[in-house]
Formats: C-alpha cells, structure tokens, sequence
C-alpha cells in the first residue's frame, strides 16, 4: 500500500517524540493499544495549571507508520490549546489531514484515545473531575 | 553502483532468468502452435517444445515427464492434489492430515471439503516449526486419504522431514502429498527417495516465468490418479483440461534445467550471504531469527525486532529494500502471520518480524546496505517506541494492562 505523502513527511521527520516526566502533576499521560495488536501509543501533555493550556506534548508510538504520523499531528495540534479545546480533536480531523485509507482509521482513533486519555490523567492527578467519555467505535 | 530498490522478497516471487525468457519468445512468435493440434507442424512443434519442458520439470525432482500435469500454478496444483484425491479417494475414506503452517492454498482447500464432510486434523508445531512424528504416527488411521505436509515453510524456510512424514502415511495406505512452492529448484528434491506420492510447485519461484506451475502425480508403486477439478478437453492425461500454456511450459522447462545445474552453486553462495545478513542484524539488541537454523533453505531468513512494529519498521526502507512483513496492520485484520503465531510467538514478537529472501541475483553489495539500513532503522523506530522505553527502564510489559481494541 502506498502512503499519503503527509503521513510519509511526519514518518520521515515525527514531530514532538520523546518523553515528559510523568511524575510531575503538570504532566497527562495516556497509554493507549497493546502490543498483541500491533500498536501501542503513548501521549503525553504538560498544561500550564494557571491557564489550562497545554504547554508542551510529547509522544512514543509502537505502530505501523500511520499510527506514528497520527501521533505526530496529535501533538502538534494539542500545543496551545486548552484542555477543554483539546478534547473537541476529532479522529476524522486527523483522517482528513493525513489521508488515511479505510484501513488505517483506527490509527486515527488510537490517536484520539490517547489524547482524551492524557487529559483524563491530568484531570485526575490535579483533582479535577473525572471526564465521561463515550466510547469510540470498536476498531 | 549499487542499484535501488534492492529485492529481497524472492520467497514472493523470482525475476525470471534472461536465459528462460530467451527460450521463451520464439514461443510467442514462429512456434506460436497449438500443442493438441495434432494435424500439422504448427502443433507439432509445440508438443515437441512441451514434451522437451516436460521431462526437464520432472528431472528436477526424479520424476518422469509422464508424472507431470502442468497447471497454472501452485495454488491450482494445491487444489487439483487435494480435491482431486478426496473424491478419486472416497471409497477409502474421508480423513486428511495438515498441518497449521501450511499455505492458505493447502488450508483453505482443506477448509473448503470440511464443509462436504471431510475430516481434516491439523496438527501443531513446536516453536521451530517441526511437526511431531508420534503425533503424527497416532492421528493417521486406516481412513486417511492423505497426509498434507509442505517441503519447506514460505515464511520461515522450516524444511520439514518428508521422507519420515511419508513412511508414516504409507503405513496406513494413505498418499504423501507436499507443496514444495519454495524448495523446488532451491534444494534437492528426489520424489521416490522422498517417498512422495504428489507435489506442487511452481516456475515463477525458480527464476521462470508466472503462470504456469505443475502437481507431480505418482504413476508407479502406487499408481496415483485424481479427479479432475475442470471440465473439458481432457489435456493432461485427463486430470487438468485447458490449452496448454506453451511458452510459459517451456520457460518452466528451462528454469528447471538451470536449476538443476546451479542449484548447488545457488544454495551455497546464498546461505553464506543470508547468514551474514541474520549474523549482523543479530547483533542487534532483543532481535531473534524465528523457525529452524538447522534445517531451513538456504535463502530465507526470518527475524523479528522486538518492541518495533513490521510495517513501521518496513516504512522506513522499503522504498529501496523489499521484504516482507509479519504484520498486517489493517483494521480488516489486525492479526499478524498466522504461521509465526502457529509456531508460538508471542503476538509481539509476530508483529515485529522481517522475511528476507535472497535469490540468484543477490549481491554482496545489497546485503552490506541492508544490514546498514535495517539496523539504522530499527534503531529509529525504537527511539519512538514507548514498549523500547519501558523495555529499558526494566517494566515486564505483560505487568502491564492494555486497553485491548
């Protein structure tokens, strides 16, 4: 199968790889996928508590080079938005920005899991309250 | 100068050799014929072209040309073998012996006489890929119409022991069969010291062309027949109807015949390129060469990258290296191969894994960038990977709850 040329340019140069200090409180982290499926997607965001905005966002992705592109645009897009912003990020937005095939939508909504679960994570540790999310459609 | 893309995904399919495809094109043009018109030189020639092609296919493996049915590949000679057995054989009964590994050619036609009342025991493999023989000895019984058994495995090159495996379906009166797709031509095969009674393969996997492949039908101690699959105008002795594919035939022909000469040569030269490939791409850290190093063609290794993804990992060369991948990251199928799973591999590690497969024209200088490219790109995508980080930080991943999808 042949890539989109945006899913080989965030392939080729990711944006935002790496790891932020999960102990900190500043710091959302979500995990999300298993290894037995063959994608596994760490997101992590650190938000400026005084304005809610996300300062910084890092992640490690375990995927095909779809899942990596989906997490490369998820953090860039998550930069300078608040976290009530942040959780308006559709996985058909990054569908859309990438071009992905039917095939790889659910790279798409890892991506999203992931940011909602970082958000959730920074919810929790600041003693905010918990976010109901709906689940997505089984992928 | 090294040439890019390099193809190392021969276990898909070979380039032809231009030595077949030279004796192919007077086929297209002056000796286009017919080879079932009997009544004029057009046809002549051509079934003297084919008859030629013929007794060099069955030279390949010990057979003669009389036991060669030609088709249009493996996959139809997988089929003719084992539905054509299962309705000459009913009388005897209704039971076949697989193997999970097998090629979906062998499975899913074994799948499909299930549903018309067949029983088919599909027996396991240890973590190498090797059957076991006692377990074979106990499920072959007096009903046993075959036992299905490939010459080596196209995934990992496991070659199995087929002369064990046939003595054990003899015992109970029952036919060896084995789809030897990757090991004709690459490995001696010898079908009376064997002990094989039908066998597929091809020509496009052997340096000839696509299209044309052949099942080996015993004629002698025992006479083997199969019902025809395709009705019509009884080429074949019968058994496979159809035009005959003649330049294709005869490029098979040719491809057999070099085989014959080279494959030694071949065999040689390629193990001591495919094992510096696997010996460097070990040193990698947490990298592990899946099947059996014992027994396995010369050509095929198979390794897998731990906590790095096969298609992502492939991304990042496969514009100027083929191979193959393990995993199928499709929301279709998110299972990887099913033959690494069979063979007990942690999902993980089945995601993880690469297929080279070199062939005749492999050179020292494409596997050196190979061994540089792949190593670099493992390293890549394991700075991107959260399973390398935690892998290094010391967290058993399976401590780990995932949030399966």
């Amino acid at each position: 199968m042949a890539y989109s040329k945006k899913v080989l340019e965030h392939y080729e140069n990711p944006q935002n790889v790496g790891t932020l200090d999960s102990k900190k409180n500043e710091v959302g982290t979500g995990l999300v996928g298993a290894p037995e499926c063959g994608d596994v997607m760490r997101l992590q965001i650190e938000v400026d508590p005084a304005t809610q905005k996300i300062v910084d966002a890092k992640f490690k992705t375990f995927g095909c080079g779809s899942a990596i592109a989906s997490s490369s645009v998820a953090t860039e897009w998550l930069k300078g938005k608040t976290i009530d912003e942040a959780l308006t990020i559709d996985n058909m937005d990054i569908v859309e920005e990438l071009a992905l095939p039917p095939v790889k939508i659910h790279c798409s909504v890892l991506a999203e899991d992931a940011i909602k679960a970082a958000i959730q994570d920074y919810r929790k540790k600041n003693n905010m309250p918990e976010l109901q999310l709906e689940e997505k459609i089984v992928h | 100068m090294l040439k890019l893309p390099i193809y190392l995904d021969n276990s898909a399919t070979t380039p032809a050799d231009p030595r077949v495809v030279d004796t192919m094109v007077p086929y297209f043009y002056e000796h286009f014929g017919n080879a079932a018109s009997r009544s004029h030189p057009f046809g002549w020639e051509a079934e003297d072209a084919v008859d030629q092609a013929r007794e060099r296919i069955g030279k390949l493996i010990g057979a003669t040309d009389k036991e060669i049915i030609i088709t249009s590949g493996a996959t139809e000679a997988d089929n003719l073998a084992i539905k054509g057995v299962y309705d000459m054989y009913s009388r005897k009964g209704n039971h076949i012996v697989t193997v999970t590994t097998e090629h979906k050619a062998v499975l899913d036609t074994c799948k499909h006489l299930e549903k018309q009342g067949a029983q088919i025991t599909y027996l396991k493999t240890d973590a190498e890929g090797n059957i076991d023989l006692n377990e074979l000895e106990t499920v072959v019984t007096d009903k046993t119409i075959m036992v299905a058994v490939m010459y080596a495995n196209n995934e990992i090159g496991t070659i199995a022991p087929i002369r064990q495996i046939a003595d054990i379906a003899h015992k109970k009166g029952a036919l060896m069969f084995s789809d030897a797709t990757q090991a004709a031509g690459k490995i001696s095969i010898d079908v009376d010291r064997d002990g094989i009674d039908l066998m597929a393969f091809t020509a496009h996997k052997m340096y000839g062309p696509k299209g044309v492949g052949a099942l080996y039908v015993r004629r002698k101690n025992p006479r083997v027949k199969v019902t025809a699959q395709m009705d019509g105008g009884g080429h074949e002795r019968g058994m496979r109807s159809g035009t005959l594919n003649v330049p294709g035939i005869v490029g098979f022909g040719k491809a057999a015949e070099l085989a014959m000469m080279e494959m030694e040569i071949d065999a040689a030269r390629l193990s001591v390129m495919r094992d510096r490939l696997e010996n460097e791409l070990c040193k990698i850290e947490e990298s592990y060469v899946n099947g059996n190093r014992r027994s396995r063609l010369p050509h095929i290794t198979n390794i897998s990258f731990k906590y790095v993804e096969g298609e992502g990992l492939m991304m990042a060369f496969n514009q100027n290296i083929a191979v193959s991948s393990g995993s199928a990251c499709t929301s279709a199928s998110l299972e990887p191969s099913y033959v690494l799973k069979a063979l007990g591999l942690g999902d993980d590690l089945a995601h993880s894994s690469i297929r080279f497969s070199l062939g005749r024209f492999t050179t020292d200088e494409q596997i050196q960038y190979t061994i540089d490219h792949v190593t670099k790109a493992v390293n890549k995508l394991r700075d991107m990977s959260p399973l390398w980080e935690m892998f290094k930080q010391g967290i058993d991943l399976n401590s780990i709850e995932w949030a399966e999808h």
